[in-house]
């Protein structure tokens, strides 16, 4: 699991240039984050930092959730958010994280919810070749074809790719470059595209995978 | 305003002229070799600009001993060292892909006249 992690928003993509070469980032606004909790083996079974960022008026904030952050003494935030890490020691509340925390240069893991796509086909969600346009075929163009056997075994194996909803689901690119942190303005510039719509949250944790390149 | 022009502006450039397409500029290109840094002229005729903001690309191209040849720079690149425009064309479409069918004299841009 990771040793560090801090969640942000998408804002879009972009370019920057390095060395006279173009990068291909993606902007991230990764605002300090407060913690409220520190979940702890003993008492919840597992190691986890719960985070807030942003700002959210008090009066608006639902009573019980008005009551945890009350308990924490920590100011309301946008989002409460769980970063799973590999040991929370050196943590407490009411801490901040900020974007600081990753360096340039750093290979990072980005979880997010990918973009909903809806009931998809499947050649949209599995990328099933399709059946032919013209030698006689008809209305059977973008059909997956054969679903199995006959008689035996009688049925249809669980599991097989088939239509259905697509996206909308936990995604995490693995091993993207950090190419700035900027403290300043709060953002964070990874190189490559990252799941998830613009002013989605995405959760940025150092890179878990990834051999010698990848090794924090 | 776009969403990620804090991050962008700060790599726009401002020295760069207005130049359109039809237009005939020098592109001074940084070339590297080796360690050593020496200034490429490419000259030519402009026959498109496209995209926005920090992406815009414009392309330029130029007829070399019978063989046309096109350059696509990123505007906003840090490797051209600067853009001369050497005469303003008069032409009546965007982007000039009619040219890559013509040559000799077909292939010529009109001036643009200023009363």
């Amino acid at each position: 699991m990771a040793l560090k992690a801090i969640v942000g928003e998408k804002v879009a993509m972009s370019q920057v240039w390095v060395n006279d070469k173009v990068v291909p980032v993606t902007v991230l606004r990764v605002e300090p984050a407060r913690i409220v909790q520190v979940k702890t083996t003993e008492r919840d079974g597992y190691t986890a930092l719960q985070v807030t960022y942003g700002q959210k008026d008090a009066k608006k904030l639902p009573k019980p959730e008005a009551g945890h952050f009350a308990t924490a003494g920590v100011q309301p935030g946008r989002r409460l958010v769980e970063l799973r890490l590999d040991s929370v020691d050196g943590f407490e509340v009411g801490q901040e994280i900020s974007v600081d925390t990753l360096a340039e240069g750093e290979k990072v893991d980005v979880t997010a919810v990918s973009r909903g796509k809806g009931f998809a086909g499947g050649m949209k969600r599995h990328n099933f070749a399709g059946q032919g346009a013209s030698h006689g075929n008809h209305k059977h163009h973008r059909a997956p074809g054969s679903i199995g056997s006959c008689s035996f075994p009688g049925r249809v194996f669980k599991g097989l790719k088939m239509a259905g909803h697509m996206g909308h689901e936990q995604v995490t690119t693995l091993n993207l470059e950090v190419v700035q942190a900027d403290t300043e303005r709060n953002l964070l510039l990874v190189k490559g595209s990252v799941p998830g719509p613009n002013g989605g949250v995405v959760i940025v944790r150092n890179a878990v995978k990834g051999g010698k390149k990848g090794a924090a | 305003m776009k969403s990620t022009d804090l991050v962008d502006n700060q790599y726009l450039r401002t020295d760069i002229p207005a130049f359109a397409a039809g237009d005939e500029v020098k592109v001074h290109v940084k070339v590297v070799e080796g360690n050593k840094e020496r200034v490429q002229v490419f000259q030519g005729n402009v026959i498109r600009r496209q995209g926005s903001g920090v992406a815009e690309t414009y392309t330029v191209r130029k007829v070399s001993y019978g063989v046309g040849v096109e350059r696509t720079f990123p505007l906003h690149t840090p490797s051209v060292a600067k853009v001369e425009v050497v005469k303003r064309g008069d032409v009546r479409r965007a982007k000039l892909y009619y040219l890559r069918d013509r040559s000799g004299k077909a292939a010529k841009i009109r001036e643009k006249r200023e009363f």
